[in-house]
């Protein structure tokens, strides 16, 4: 049954029974609970798989189970499950679904039925990359990148079979994204209420909003790439696949280029990176703006940031390419793009500074994790501006000095605000209110935890240890400090790991046991927050829309009553 | 309202109400634009990497390997069956506009069939001439780039039926536009082959 609703324009798919409501939801908000379990599951195989890495690292011979097959395997499929699996899956499809309509004055998508499918095309691409473990030669080991003509040749872990399956999932979720993100970009620009012009809507809708725009073109470029890859391993073509000599005998292939997998690999991997960063900038930014109780300093200017971070991103994809040899005009001009990036992002990161400045600053869990963002975001980002630079690149750029710089720019500080986000929308999303003890003991371990494990590794790269080998050996320049760090690293590895299960128990108890949640509990001005129902009815809004009088950011207006004003106050 | 005015909009201060949700295009015709541009990023890439792939050989000093296609003459009939199914289904849009509608767009879905019929024999005629997928880099890309035309062909032949079936002109007019998308690139792809 459709029905049309008196103030809205299109009609609303109502579910009947249980399987249409919560299996095959067209509801925006079952769809985003589905996207973050099925992400978060993964992104927990890919943490056991860095646990089990760290294990043969700090403790290279000690464990006979991890040989370096398995670590190369492990290596692999860790990246890219965290990359893409759960970082761009949760917070486009997952935090994108849940906040966008809420957060815009919608009742929904506005192609409902394109999102559930946009979500099962997803479980489907995670099945199939969950295969790549039960194959013959198991998954693939070509590192997350999948540079060939290794990745497909003989002598690589998972060749025969891991390849294909990573592949053909790919393929599957650049389908399932291109869903996704058509929904997200047109829902921003075609559902937003009355009043909620593109100036009032809070950062996080524009930090997903922009990163959504920007994965629908760089992944076509994986796309293209993991089917021309495809081809070359099942076909026999020659697209990446140069002539080579295996096992004494010449392989059929021949004239094929590795550089332009590297360049389309790369012209969707750079912007990746800030597919993940993007929404993450916006949501830190409402978490630091709510829980000051100040107003985002420089609103506009932050807007403007994230859409010039988003376009600038597409100018800089080969400096992850330097290594691979190029001509030194095209290494000066993608050194100086990339340099060229701190700006924009340098006044984000003021700018939040600014916000703090003379704040009513409440030490909650969620700004806990939204301060810690800032801490490892400059930092990843300083080492960042090391690597940017073709001359100092070039001898670090296959040491552990990379692992640190990425891992603390794109992988800690996403994961990062996902906490604060999760802890921060936790009572709207289920009604009931998380244990604080609980929250603020699992911040300050992973916190201290991830410097403790990423600030060593800085000083492994620059002594110049390699990154992505099984074990160091006897090496000269590799003094036994280096043997010393890497078994602190992988014990403060462990226990960070162990620590999640607080976050995981915090959550799951109190679903059930947790304390009933007020609707606004943080005292938010955005529109998610003064919806009737808390969780949101299907439908968001009840039988009215809600109507936008104000930005998402009046706290603390002088000669108010309250220290924040609802978008939905009419201005007096 | 342009781009830079909205963009530079002082939200912090008074404003009147101004956006009004009805005067916005349907979302149809915003998700089918940005999908338009998803598809142009996909072969621009495609036509990057056979143009790099093409001249890269050379470049490195080594004896030129891209051995170009033979152009048949079912290459020019397909085109212009394509030519004639969008043809068809521009009638059908015109149709649709004044709130008729017509057996122009079931023409049209026919056509697209026949495109793809003809498409498939041309892939047997090549395979028969000895034009395999993997002896070539020019076949391999030949291959690539028209199999993934078919499957957005075929997709839009599925969103086509689902249109007829529920019989709303407003979406016929999305059709055509889709089917117009697909046979430019068909166009920029089949120059590109002969030219090579």
């Amino acid at each position: 049954m459709a029905t049309t609703l008196a103030d809205d324009l299109r009609p609303l798919h109502h579910p009947h029974s249980w399987v249409t409501r919560y299996v095959w939801s067209q509801d925006h908000k079952v769809i985003a609970i589905q996207y973050s379990v099925t992400a978060i599951s993964i992104g927990l195989v890919a943490l056991v798989l860095s646990a089990l890495m760290r294990l043969q690292l700090g403790f290279p011979g000690a464990f006979p189970a991890i040989q370096p097959d398995n670590y190369l395997q492990f290596v692999s499929m860790h990246g890219m499950i965290m990359v893409v699996y759960l970082l761009t899956a949760l917070l486009l499809g997952g935090f994108g679904n849940y906040l966008i309509p809420l957060m815009i004055g919608a009742r929904d998508m506005v192609f409902p039925f394109v999102n559930m499918l946009s979500y099962w095309l997803y479980l489907l691409s995670v099945i199939v990359l969950v295969a790549g473990f039960f194959v013959p030669g198991g998954p693939t080991g070509a590192g997350w990148t999948l540079y060939p003509p290794q990745a497909i040749s003989e002598g690589t872990p998972g060749h025969q079979w891991g390849i294909v399956t990573m592949l053909v999932s790919l393929a599957i979720f650049v389908a399932a994204f291109t869903m996704g993100g058509l929904n997200y970009v047109t829902t921003v620009l075609q559902a937003r209420t009355r009043g909620m012009t593109l100036m009032r809507m809070p950062l996080s809708v524009w930090g997903i909003f922009t990163a959504s725009v920007m994965g629908l073109l760089a992944f076509p470029a994986l796309f293209v790439a993991a089917v021309m890859m495809l081809f070359d391993r099942l076909a026999g073509t020659s697209f990446f696949m140069p002539t080579m000599q295996s096992a004494g005998a010449i392989t059929s292939t021949q004239g094929g280029s590795p550089l332009l997998f590297q360049h389309l690999f790369w012209f969707f991997g750079h912007p990746e990176v800030y597919i993940v960063a993007l929404p993450a900038f916006g949501i830190v930014s409402d978490l630091i703006s709510v829980h000051a109780r100040r107003n985002i300093f420089g609103y506009r200017m932050m807007v403007w940031a994230i859409v010039v971070i988003g376009a600038l991103s597409f100018l800089v994809w080969a400096h992850h390419m330097y290594v691979s040899g190029m001509n030194p005009y095209f290494g000066f001009f993608f050194a100086t793009s990339t340099l060229i990036i701190a700006i924009p992002t340098a006044i984000k990161v003021y700018n939040w500074m600014l916000t703090l400045w003379r704040g009513n600053i409440h030490m909650r869990v969620p700004m806990l994790f939204a301060i810690a963002f800032i801490f490892t975001f400059i930092h990843g980002g300083l080492s960042g501006l090391f690597l940017g630079n073709v001359s100092v690149d070039v001898p670090l750029s296959d040491t552990f000095f990379v692992v640190a710089h990425f891992h603390m720019v794109m992988g800690v500080s996403p994961v990062l605000v996902i906490f604060g986000a999760i802890y921060h929308w936790y009572p709207k999303i289920t009604g009931r209110m998380w244990n604080e003890t609980l929250g603020k003991l699992h911040f300050w371990i992973t916190f201290l935890g991830v410097y403790a494990i990423f600030l060593p590794m800085h000083y492994l790269g620059i002594l110049g240890v390699p990154r992505r080998y099984y074990a160091l050996g006897q090496a000269d320049f590799i003094p036994p400090s280096v043997h010393l760090a890497n078994q602190w690293i992988s014990i403060a590895a462990l226990v960070v790991f162990a620590a999640q299960s607080l976050f995981f128990f915090n959550m799951i108890w109190s679903l059930f046991r947790g304390p009933k949640a007020d609707p606004n509990p943080w005292g938010a001005a955005s529109l998610e927050w003064q919806t009737p129902q808390t969780p949101p009815a299907h439908g968001n809004w009840g039988p009215k829309l809600p109507v936008v009088y104000r930005w998402a950011y009046d706290y603390s207006v002088p000669g108010a009553e309250r220290d924040f004003i609802p978008q939905t106050e009419p201005r007096a | 309202m342009n781009l830079i005015a909205r963009l530079s909009e002082r939200s912090w201060e008074p404003a009147s109400d101004r956006l009004d949700p009805s005067h916005r295009p349907s979302a149809g015709s915003v998700g089918l634009t940005l999908y338009a541009v998803v598809m142009a990023v996909m072969f621009s890439l495609l036509v990057a990497a056979y143009v790099m792939r093409m001249g890269l050989h050379a470049a490195m000093g080594h004896a030129d390997d891209w051995a170009a296609m033979p152009d048949p003459p079912l290459l020019w009939i397909n085109s212009a069956v394509l030519v004639m199914s969008s043809i068809a289904w521009e009638m059908a849009r015109r149709a649709a506009i004044r709130g008729r509608a017509s057996m122009a767009s079931l023409a049209g879905g026919v056509l697209g069939l026949c495109f793809l019929g003809g498409q498939w024999m041309l892939w047997r005629h090549y395979q028969a001439a000895g034009y395999y997928l993997a002896t070539n880099p020019a076949n391999a890309f030949f291959y690539l780039l028209t199999a993934l035309h078919g499957l957005h062909i075929i997709g839009g032949l599925g969103a086509a039926g689902w249109v007829l079936a529920s019989r709303n002109p407003g979406q016929v007019r999305l059709c055509a536009l889709y089917w117009h998308l697909l046979l430019l690139i068909w166009i920029l792809i089949a120059v590109l082959l002969l030219l090579t």
